[in-house]
């Protein structure tokens, strides 16, 4: 299937859950809202025409420009994605699908921003979704242990948003 | 009283008291088998493994956190760093990642460099994987063997770009220097070298019987579980079968890059005749001799690059010639036209690199490469202002995948059997921590 084809199939299925497309993008691309997440993958994953069955890459990306000079130019507002990179073993296509999120949930620093975990379809989600909240601070709802996998379990922030400032000294060690 | 009392020499009796309770033991993070710092927990009843936790991070070094403040260019140093038994390999999938957002297209000369050497790194990579792997299982000399051959390669490597470990020669827009002078034959002689050397290591593991004792039947892994948990590289293709239709996934061969589709190469999955009785799909030994098997291949692949190599180069340097002995006797504007001509020319074929982009073009791209130890895939995304730095780079490891398989492969083994399917796995913590 070409990309524009499992879009419409999308389109189809979940009309206007689609929220937003690129079909010609390098890797095209739709955007879902967080709540139904999970339902896309789901039907990514087992209907027989789509048959995504590798997760190949979960990942957050982190929209804020911290260069004040540069804010008004930046080109996006700031916000969270979670970006998720699909491909099929038996059609050999590939796919992907972006949430976007707000920097923090309800506006509040230091609230982590939710997606509901599809651990439970794909393997690789157990550890990509705990690297994404470890490096990235999103939540996942629904996974099964989320904690830290790449820094310590004490270490706070989450160092790929962009305004993580690197702490001055962990456990009596200069940081910076 | 009514109730008997057995004998004290009743076996029963011992069986119903000795009770051993389950026991967490710590394997690693400084254990020579976990290939690196990885740390093992390991929830056992007796000898018995019910559950692996593996712990990571020993060796995060933030390269994604690099990668959003500098520019590709710079970048690739790092790259190196991740999976440094194949450092080639890495340059490369992050080199075709940015290549990919910039629609770059590379000439003729430059990937023909590129599939040279990175199957030469992927041989270099293998041998170490084939050599540990003994080193694992309580044998030495394999080891040695292996890396007296990678030595080899790495002095081929240091004749390249100067670096035995850390390379950065694969760039953005090519390689970074043409090859040099005589290089292709004395890659070609050790090729010929190499080629009697592979059996050798079959006699010395493959067709081993302690070797084969201590891998075969041993962390099966099924095609489902090698999928669901993004496996790739030779750990699924252990899994897979030819018999039942399975697809040889090999990136190279389903989403060829750099022109591997016209190089003559089988993707190496099972079944294998030659397999001893004991070894089962998708068991620590298919996944060996999968490895052992593409090295073969990488070697096949190598030796038609430098066929194809040399007749480029010899053209190039025809035309380079052509247009040095005759531009004296051409006017200004005639030599600015056969200039920009040859240049096109270099460009499209007899270049080994492109000048790189000064700024990334907005959006973003996801490139996944076939790296030794499986697909090894980069996200670039750039900045929609004009900007040279992206604005995020991932790495997705294939050994971070095919890690976290661990748990799923080792319930119900022996601890002694777990450095030889950890082994099988053959990851790079470098990679897994990035």
């Amino acid at each position: 299937m070409t990309s524009a084809d499992i879009i419409s199939a999308l389109e189809k299925q979940f009309s206007d859950k689609i929220k937003g497309k690129k079909a010609d993008a390098l890797d095209p691309w739709v955007v879902v809202e967080a709540g139904d997440l999970f339902a896309v993958c789901q039907f990514l994953k087992n209907d027989p025409a789509l048959r995504f069955d590798q997760l190949n890459c979960i990942t957050g990306v982190d929209y804020l420009e911290i260069d004040p000079k540069k804010v008004a130019k930046a080109g996006f507002e700031p916000h969270l994605e979670v970006v998720y990179h699909f491909s099929s073993f038996v059609h050999k296509h590939r796919f992907v699908v972006k949430v976007m999120l707000p920097r923090w949930k309800d506006d509040k620093a230091g609230e982590l921003p939710e997606v509901p975990s599809v651990a439970s379809l794909w393997g690789t989600a157990d550890w990509h979704e705990r690297e994404t909240y470890d490096l990235c601070g999103v939540r996942f709802t629904g996974h099964p242990d989320l904690t830290r996998i790449l820094l310590s379990e004490d270490w706070e922030g989450y160092p790929l948003r962009k305004d993580y400032e690197f702490p001055l000294e962990y456990h009596g060690i200069r940081g910076r | 009283m009514a109730t008997a009392t057995l004998p004290a020499s009743d076996p029963t009796i011992i069986e119903f008291d000795v009770r051993t309770d389950e026991m967490l033991v710590n394997m690693g993070p400084q254990h020579p088998s976990t290939h690196g710092v990885l740390r093992l927990v390991l929830r056992t009843d007796g000898e018995v493994i019910s559950e692996v936790i593996p712990h990571l991070g020993y060796l995060h070094r933030c390269a994604e956190k690099i990668g959003e403040n500098v520019t590709p260019i710079q970048y690739i140093p790092y790259t190196d760093r991740m999976d440094y038994l194949a450092g080639m390999n890495m340059n490369l999938a992050y080199s075709m990642a940015v290549e990919k957002l910039c629609q770059m297209k590379l000439p003729e000369k430059a990937q023909v460099v590129r599939v040279i050497i990175a199957e030469m790194g992927r041989i270099a990579s293998h041998l170490v994987g084939m050599g540990a792997y003994g080193l694992d299982l309580g044998t030495f000399s394999p080891f040695l063997y292996a890396f007296r051959e990678r030595e080899m390669i790495l002095d081929l490597f240091e004749e390249v770009c100067g670096a035995r470990l850390t390379y950065s020669y694969i760039t953005i827009g090519g390689v970074h220097d043409d090859l040099p002078d005589g290089w292709v034959d004395r890659c070609q002689k050790f090729i010929d070298y190499l080629k009697p050397r592979i059996e050798e290591y079959h006699t010395l593991l493959t067709r081993n019987q302690i070797f084969i004792k201590r891998t075969a039947n041993l962390g099966i892994m099924s095609k489902e579980t090698a999928l669901s948990y993004g496996c790739t590289g030779p750990v699924l293709r252990g899994s897979l079968d030819a018999r039942k239709g399975d697809v040889a996934w090999d990136l190279r061969k389903i989403e060829p890059y750099s022109g591997y589709e016209t190089y003559d190469f089988k993707a190496i999955i099972p079944p294998f005749p030659e397999a001893p009785r004991e070894a089962v799909l998708g068991d620590a030994w298919h996944r060996f001799y999968v490895r052992m098997l593409e090295v073969l291949e990488a070697i096949k692949i190598v030796e038609q690059g430098l066929r194809r190599y040399r007749p480029l180069r010899e053209e190039g340097d025809k035309l380079r010639a052509e247009f040095d002995r005759k531009q004296n006797m051409l006017s200004a504007e005639e030599k600015k036209k056969e200039e920009a001509a040859l240049n096109a020319e270099f460009k499209t074929k007899y270049s080994h690199r492109l000048a790189p982009p000064t700024h990334l073009p907005a959006g973003e791209a996801y490139m996944e490469t076939e790296a030794p130890r499986g697909q090894m895939g980069f996200y670039v995304v750039a900045r929609p202002a004009k900007d040279a730095v992206p604005l995020r780079v991932r790495a997705r490891s294939s050994c971070f995948c095919n890690l976290s398989v661990t748990n799923e492969i080792c319930k119900g083994c022996l601890i002694a059997d777990i450095p030889a399917i950890v082994g099988s796995l053959d990851f790079v913590m470098g990679e897994v921590d990035r």
